[in-house]
């Protein structure tokens, strides 16, 4: 019962801040200059063909009216009409995601594979040449762009070794190997800045918790170095870390934007990028409620993973 | 509490079965197929509706076709129409259409689905960007299934052309309203699929009315970044880049043997535009005392490595119908700076550049800046995001010194005398020169009132006149029949053919 009000007060606060994001991003795309049906007319289009197509769009209705129809669509789950490609939103995020949703997975895995060996690694024999080889990834990783890291990898490894292709996605009905295949360099991309910030966070979670008491304890009951890193280390030492992933989901998505004009990926970053540009208002609305969405959600998953990797934590608040 | 091992093996695993996959074909010789580079995504695929430019980059001519075409020489040629006749007094056009002609989804050709399209055009709703081309018809009237006539206001010379646009293609009534998503032409290609933000596959639609075309499929794939243009005809997976984004990529393709690069005429007037009904622009004498200030030649050099034409008008040198003013105010600082001592401007002048964000109007807008700094006058840069805030800035409000950019239409040097328009021009000389035009009785009668209307232009200077874009294009070697010139900004694949 305890377990169901928190969850019920969780959830209410949850659309507390939904609602009062969506307000801000009706706002604030609102307010940016330039008017749709312009933008797809062009510069030769008379002002009785305008008015014709605002009137089409439904723009020229009062802005409250457009909040709320807006709202009350997305309550029904009905996510309205891109302007520009004339066909529903949410089918275009749906379409979107199967690029978007395969491509982070695959830049977190690939984060998580490279950070979590080398960090521990690394603090294995803190000042070590592993260690020094470590703290010049996670430095290089934190500073350079994803986006370059890209072009890199279109110049070397795409042109260069011609191992891959240099942008461009050829759909999952291609068969989920070629679409992978073409997912490779840009989630590489994608996870070498995370893969960076991870590595330190685990490095510096292993070294503190090594130097703990009930490590040395479990050690001078005999563990082996490794016993005792496996079943107390990284248990610990995992918390900053996972709590480092949820943080960094947001930079995913904000990445995942560039990463995906960069290779040619026609992802929900593209179709954000592109819907901005043309001022397909509803679309973009859409796509950054979703984004918000996505943050909280992880968010909150973050905090309930919490009580799965640390006991102490369940039951609490 | 065992930790497992991360689930790192498995994704290893996965990553590496991915990797020893070969890259993948997309297209090419082997299937008789083409893919070639758009770099913008249209709205929809009906050039009839809203975004008309890029839309017909993808369907003019593969899909949809028109009473009449304009073909890769710029000029016009029956399609739809098998011909026409104009009466005496130049208000009559009477259309023969061709017999036999069906769409993709089997509804037939006739004078009535003519007429529907045209009447589409003008209606009161209608969301046609291009609408006032096609104003000047006023009516529209199909005595038999064969015939067409359409009576206009007043004489047009340039309606013929335009009705050869992508504005003006023939769309059957019931798939009208679809076609933005599901087009249905009378086109040799039909359209497969439309996958988002990606690609549209076009098949060859084989009870095409004309000869069938020789590729058994198109593809646009659309890249809008330079770099991943040039990267992606290297790596196969694509074969045409009718009109590559960055000059400076342009070389590694010249001395390749494997690709055919061709430095075509475009349609594009790259104009910095000032505002003539605010001060100091008002004054005739600041706007050729800035033209003065420009070595066209040295912008060329700096932005397009070489690759354009400078212009002393509005007009592309492509044209038949160009005159070369670039002598009337060629650069020359110390001229330049005495005019503007004459204006009163002797001790400087100080305003703002807005500059949309696009890489060419960016560098052409800096090397001006240098230019402008010269003769004592300081041009303040401020960057504006294209479209959307600068269409809203200085095409709807007018909010603006100077700015710069791309006229992509052909034959467009009527904008000066449209009023509103964002130069805020206004000369009855002008208007009565594009009056000429529109009545000019005979082809000689239409060349003089555009040299005319040129003419004006160069000495009134209402923006300055920099340089006319190149289309440089690059394909695979082994393609034939790719446009070479753009005297329509299309991807006209209908001739394309492999060899070899």
């Amino acid at each position: 019962m305890r377990r169901l009000k928190r969850i019920g007060r969780r959830l209410g606060g949850l659309a507390a801040v939904l609602t009062l994001a969506s307000v801000v991003i009706f706002a604030l795309i609102e307010a940016a200059p330039g008017d749709p049906a312009l933008i797809m007319l062009g510069t030769g289009a008379q002002p009785d063909t305008l008015a014709a197509l605002r009137a089409e769009l439904g723009l020229d209705r009062p802005l409250a009216l457009r909040y709320l129809d807006w709202i009350g669509g997305v309550l029904r789950g009905d996510l309205g009409m891109s302007y520009t490609y004339g066909t529903p939103v949410a089918e275009l995020i749906v379409q979107r995601l199967a690029v978007t949703l395969p491509l982070t997975a695959l830049a977190t895995a690939l984060a998580v594979a490279i950070s979590l060996p080398l960090g521990t690694w690394a603090a294995h024999r803190p000042g070590g040449g592993v260690d020094g080889l470590a703290t010049v990834f996670a430095q290089a990783g934190i500073a350079v762009p994803n986006f370059w890291i890209g072009l890199l990898l279109i110049l070397g490894v795409a042109l260069g070794l011609g191992a891959f292709p240099t942008g461009g996605f050829p759909g999952w009905d291609a068969g989920a190997g070629t679409a992978i295949h073409a997912l490779v360099l840009p989630a590489l991309a994608l996870a070498i800045p995370q893969a960076a910030v991870l590595t330190r966070v685990t490095r510096a979670a292993v070294i503190e918790i090594a130097s703990e008491d009930f490590i040395r304890t479990a050690r001078a009951k005999g563990l082996t170095r490794g016993q005792a890193l496996w079943r107390h280390t990284m248990p610990n030492a995992l918390l900053p870390v996972v709590t480092m992933l949820g943080l960094q989901i947001p930079f995913l998505i904000s990445g995942a934007v560039l990463v995906e004009t960069v290779f040619n990926l026609p992802g929900i970053g593209t179709l954000a990028y592109n819907a901005l540009a043309q001022r397909d208002l509803i679309v973009v609305q859409n796509v950054v409620l979703f984004f918000a969405v996505i943050v909280l959600a992880s968010n909150a998953a973050v905090d309930a993973l919490y009580a799965v990797l640390d006991p102490r934590l369940r039951g609490r608040r | 509490m065992p930790v497992p091992p991360f689930r790192t093996a498995l994704s290893l695993a996965v990553l590496s079965a991915a990797c020893a996959l070969p890259a993948a074909g997309f297209a090419g010789i082997d299937d008789n197929t083409v893919a070639f580079v758009q770099s913008v995504e249209p709205a929809g695929l009906d050039p009839t509706v809203s975004s008309p430019v890029a839309a017909g980059q993808v369907t003019w001519q593969n899909v949809f076709e028109g009473l009449v075409t304009i073909d890769r020489n710029g000029e016009i040629v029956p399609q739809l129409a098998t011909g026409w006749e104009v009466s005496q007094d130049g208000r009559q056009i009477t259309f023969a259409l061709r017999e036999g002609v069906s769409f993709h989804d089997g509804t037939p050709f006739d004078a009535e689905v003519a007429k529907f399209s045209l009447e589409r055009i003008l209606a009161e709703d209608s969301t046609n960007g291009q609408k006032a081309l096609y104003t000047v018809i006023e009516r529209v009237e199909a005595p038999d299934a064969g015939t067409l006539v359409l009576t206009l206001s007043r004489p047009s010379s340039d309606l013929l052309y335009w009705l050869g646009f992508p504005a003006a293609v023939i769309v059957a009534p019931d798939t009208a309203d679809t076609n933005a998503t599901d087009p249905v032409g009378t086109g040799p290609f039909r359209v497969a699929e439309w996958r988002k933000g990606d690609r549209v596959v076009m098949t060859r639609a084989e009870d095409y009315w004309g000869e069938a075309a020789p590729l058994d499929g198109i593809t646009a794939r659309f890249i809008s970044d330079p770099q991943a243009q040039a990267a992606a005809l290297k790596s196969g997976e694509v074969d045409v880049i009718a009109e590559l984004g960055a000059a400076e990529l342009f070389a590694q393709f010249e001395n390749d043997p494997a690709y055919t690069a061709r430095v075509g005429t475009g349609e594009m007037e790259v104009v910095a535009g000032m505002n003539n009904a605010r001060a100091p622009f008002d004054d005739i004498r600041v706007r050729q005392a800035l033209q003065m200030a420009i070595d066209r030649a040295q912008v060329i050099e700096a932005v397009k490595s070489g690759f354009g034409t400078p212009i002393g008008s509005h007009f592309s040198p492509a044209s038949p119908y160009y005159v070369d003013l670039t002598d009337l105010f060629p650069y020359d600082p110390e001229a330049a700076r005495a005019l503007l001592d004459e204006a009163g401007l002797g001790d400087g002048l100080e305003f703002t550049f807005k500059v949309p964000n696009r890489p060419y109007a960016e560098r052409t807008a800096e090397i001006m800046q240098a230019f402008f700094a010269q003769i004592g006058v300081t041009a303040r840069i401020e960057s504006s995001d294209f479209p959307a805030a600068w269409i809203q800035e200085v095409f709807t409000d007018t909010d603006y010194d100077m700015t710069i950019i791309g006229h992509a239409e052909p034959l467009d040097i009527g904008i000066y005398a449209r009023d509103p328009y964002y130069f805020n021009y206004d000369s009855p000389e002008f208007d009565a020169a594009m009056e000429a035009v529109a009545t000019a009785a005979t082809p000689e009668a239409r060349a003089d009132a555009y040299a005319d209307a040129q003419r004006i232009l160069a000495r009134d200077v209402p923006a300055l006149y920099l340089y006319s874009d190149p289309k440089l294009g690059v394909w695979d070697a082994r393609l034939e029949g790719v446009w070479a010139d753009g005297p329509v900004p299309a991807n006209d694949m209908t001739d394309l053919r492999w060899t070899r």
